[in-house]
């Protein structure tokens, strides 16, 4: 007895091939719909901030003539933080997934700690900048400084890093370790010159990403009071500062029109930086990917 | 519970054709000893003629012996059963191979009347039939008290045997003009004999088969 | 005349040369639990040193938790249990407090699927002495010709030394595994289905390489493949359900075995 009628068969064919190829327009749809708004949005900052754009920009501190207004030290306060942010972020977020992955036993309180650093992505960052004012600037004293604003950002990029880092470190393949350990290796001999090495490509890419997210964001230095005209580059990771989406956010506010051109130009610098740094994050992880 | 069926099947076909083999060497074995008490040359040319057969099953055994090792690569039991194969197979032949001596044997008799009953050849010929049929049937049942009774019965043989060859010897002596057929005599008597002895050596390879320990039966 | 009816058996040569060697592992009643599975039963094994002993048996029959026990490798499983011991060399690798680090310097492992680690040949063969502390360029250097020699497998690659080790084919890989587990100058070599991974040459080269190798180690060898168990070991264990229905002479197990059991799975009635 025979299920299947490939008469009948025959005749839906045509609908059904029909109906996938609908599917595809309305996906392809799907996709351009971001890209195209995307590619508005480029062409009018472009055209916009175009003219702003020269040397001067970067060099010239903010005024109140929008001809005048630069950014060297927005930029060289957004390039402050991040020597901050970096090191404290990786640091935290590295070790932790190591710790979790690696030596943790899994138990109820790991579970708990990762389903909550999985939550602590999720928080708005406008309650981090909160956190940051009460406990860096206010309770340890830091003031509006460099350091307050990194630690804060740090821990706004914190759990992506982790996550990240704790992706990189699960593919690494048990067969790696199991090698190592046979050996006599011991955990700590095998983390550093096994699972680290393997695990690097993946800890990079995502902290890149998560650097260049902490780059671009603004509510936590809204929320911490960073100052937005400042007519001096800080001295010290204590000395108050301020940051490239500050600034930008301060020229929109702006009633003159001339100074929307101007944050157009800003805006054009901070794109341009964080396709920069995806593009390194994408080459490594190109290069790097996976050979095991 | 068998997850080799082709593997099994092919076992029990090398078994069946051993006992085709077995039984077609018992009957050429009585064909021609009747053939010899009753002077049938014509039976025994056809005898003679059928040998072939044997031959025929023998290879049949062992190029489906050497195709299960090839391809199915038999370990233990199983290995034992093929080599077994093999070697009854070669014996079962021999066994064969005597009736078509016995056949020629009395072929050159032909019509001349026996200087005496043959009455011990006769009986050496049933023991040897009779251990054929047990040791056939000692291989299908794997049965190993079967298999060492079969030495017992070859003792009776060897005995009928050197009783025999003793009359034979004696008649020689006072009518030398029957030394032709005498002579013809004795090599029957001592086909017998070698007949009844391979079937030892079957009973033999049957108790190797089933315990993977050898056992010396012959003496 | 009556018929004499004896038994000739005799006692081959190899039974009394393994007889007169050392034990390098005797495992006395083990039991391991994994949470409340039963995976290994009252085993009572003596493995003599400078042979190759097969493990065999159906998938989940515990061979290849034994051999992890026996470098406690089942150390990386959480909720494992252990009862009894295991006697290395004179001492209870199941004590606590035993440092098994110590001990898998003295037992290398090969693993089912090649591992070698994503780093040049070099690096692979010099790991296990780097993280025993030698530094020693010139150490290390000999210390790779050797085991790269001892693995058979220098020739093919003495000229490519520095490139990354997932350059060479599956077969040479785990001849490279089996080089870096040289490399700590082990007592014993324990190998969990090496050749399951490999083709049927590669398979054979590696056998070839055991056949030498139990010139110098002791060789636990678990495998799926009993054919290969019959062609490279001398002794050869059956394991069912957690325990060890026979072991004895590899001659013995696979021309007569005792059971039935084991009978019927090296003929592949089952299993």
């Amino acid at each position: 007895m025979n299920y299947i009628d490939h008469e009948s068969v025959a005749k839906k064919t045509n609908s059904r091939l029909l109906k996938n190829k609908v599917l595809k327009s309305i996906f392809l749809a799907a996709t351009m719909f971001g890209l195209i708004v995307l590619a508005i949005l480029l062409y009018r900052i472009v055209t916009q901030g175009s003219e702003y754009l020269s040397l001067e920009f970067f060099t010239s501190f903010a005024s109140r003539i929008p001809e005048n207004s630069g950014i060297k030290a927005a930029i060289l306060g957004s390039i402050y933080l991040m020597l901050v942010v970096a090191p404290i972020s990786m640091f935290l977020g590295v070790g932790t997934a190591v710790y979790l992955e690696e030596y943790a036993k899994k138990n109820k309180l790991t579970n708990f700690i990762r389903i909550n650093i999985s939550n602590l992505a999720g928080v708005p960052s406008v309650v981090f900048g909160l956190l940051g004012l009460t406990i860096f600037a206010r309770f340890f004293g830091l003031g509006i400084s460099i350091l307050a604003a990194g630690l804060t950002m740090s821990l706004l990029i914190l759990p992506i890093i982790i996550v990240a880092a704790q992706e990189a470190i699960r593919s690494v393949p048990k067969e790696l370790r199991d090698a190592s350990y046979a050996m006599g290796a011991t955990k700590w001999q095998t983390i550093l010159r096994i699972v680290l090495p393997a695990a690097i490509p993946g800890i990079l890419t995502g902290s890149i990403l998560a650097l260049s997210r902490a780059i671009g964001e603004t509510a936590p230095l809204v929320v911490l009071g960073i100052p937005t005209i400042l007519m001096f580059t800080p001295d010290s990771i204590l000395s108050t500062f301020t940051a490239l989406p500050m600034q930008i956010f301060d020229w929109t506010k702006r009633p003159q029109v001339a100074f929307h051109d101007v944050a157009a130009a800003g805006i054009i610098v901070l794109m341009t930086l964080l396709i920069i740094m995806n593009s390194i994050a994408v080459f490594i992880r190109n290069k790097y990917q996976k050979r095991y | 519970m068998s997850v080799r069926e082709r593997y099994e099947a092919d076992l029990s076909e090398l078994n069946r054709k051993i006992v085709e083999l077995g039984t077609f060497a018992q009957n050429a074995l009585d064909r021609s000893l009747k053939a010899l008490e009753n002077h049938d040359i014509e039976d025994s040319l056809l005898i003679m003629d059928e040998d072939i057969k044997a031959n025929r099953i023998e290879e049949e055994i062992n190029d489906q012996a050497i195709l299960l090792i090839a391809k199915q690569q038999p370990v233990a039991t199983d290995l034992r059963r093929v080599i077994a194969a093999i070697k009854i197979a070669a014996d079962l032949e021999r066994i064969a191979d005597f009736a078509v001596n016995i056949a020629k044997s009395t072929i050159r008799i032909g019509n001349d009347p026996f200087v005496k009953p043959i009455e011990n050849i006769h009986q050496m010929h049933l023991q040897t039939s009779t251990m054929i049929e047990l040791v056939l049937e000692a291989f299908m049942e794997e049965d190993v008290v079967k298999a060492k009774r079969i030495a017992e019965l070859d003792d009776k043989v060897d005995s009928l045997y050197g009783q025999t060859i003793q009359e034979l010897l004696s008649i020689s002596a006072n009518s030398p003009d029957k030394l032709p057929q005498i002579t013809q005599l004795s090599f029957i008597c001592r086909y017998l004999e070698r007949a009844a002895d391979h079937v030892t050596n079957i009973s033999e390879n049957i108790f190797y088969l089933v315990k993977g320990t050898r056992y010396e039966l012959n003496k | 005349m009556t018929t004499t009816v004896k038994p000739k058996i005799q006692v081959p040569e190899k039974k009394k040369e393994s007889a007169s060697r050392g034990s390098v592992y005797q495992s006395n009643q083990l039991n391991l639990w994994y949470d409340t599975n039963h995976a290994l039963k009252n085993i009572d094994l003596d493995i003599k040193e400078n042979e190759v002993t097969a493990i065999i048996g159906p998938s989940g029959c515990g061979k290849s938790t034994y051999i992890k026990t026996l470098n406690r490798m089942t150390e990386t499983i959480p909720s494992v249990k252990t009862s009894g011991e295991i006697i290395y060399r004179g001492k209870n690798i199941l004590e606590k407090g035993y440092k098994f680090e110590e001990l898998r310097t003295k037992v290398g492992m090969v693993f089912q699927k090649p591992n070698p680690f994503p780093k040049s040949i070099y690096e692979n063969i010099a790991y296990g002495p780097r993280i025993h502390g030698i530094k020693n360029k010139k150490i290390l250097d000999q210390i790779v010709e050797k085991s790269l020699r001892g693995a058979a497998i220098w020739d093919e690659v003495k000229d490519r030394l520095n490139e990354n080790a997932y350059s060479l084919s599956g077969g040479q890989q785990q001849r490279i595994c089996i080089a870096r587990c040289l490399a700590i100058e082990p007592d014993v070599i324990l190998m969990d289905e090496p050749t399951s991974a490999l083709d049927p040459i590669s398979t054979l080269k590696v056998e070839e390489l055991v056949q030498e190798l139990k010139k110098e180690y002791s060789i636990i060898i678990v495998t799926h493949n009993m054919q290969q168990a019959a062609r490279i070991s001398d002794k050869t264990a059956f394991f069912l359900n957690g325990e060890v229905i026979e072991f004895d002479e590899t001659d013995k197990i696979f021309s007569n075995p005792s059971d039935k059991r084991t009978e019927d799975y090296i003929s592949g009635r089952f299993g």
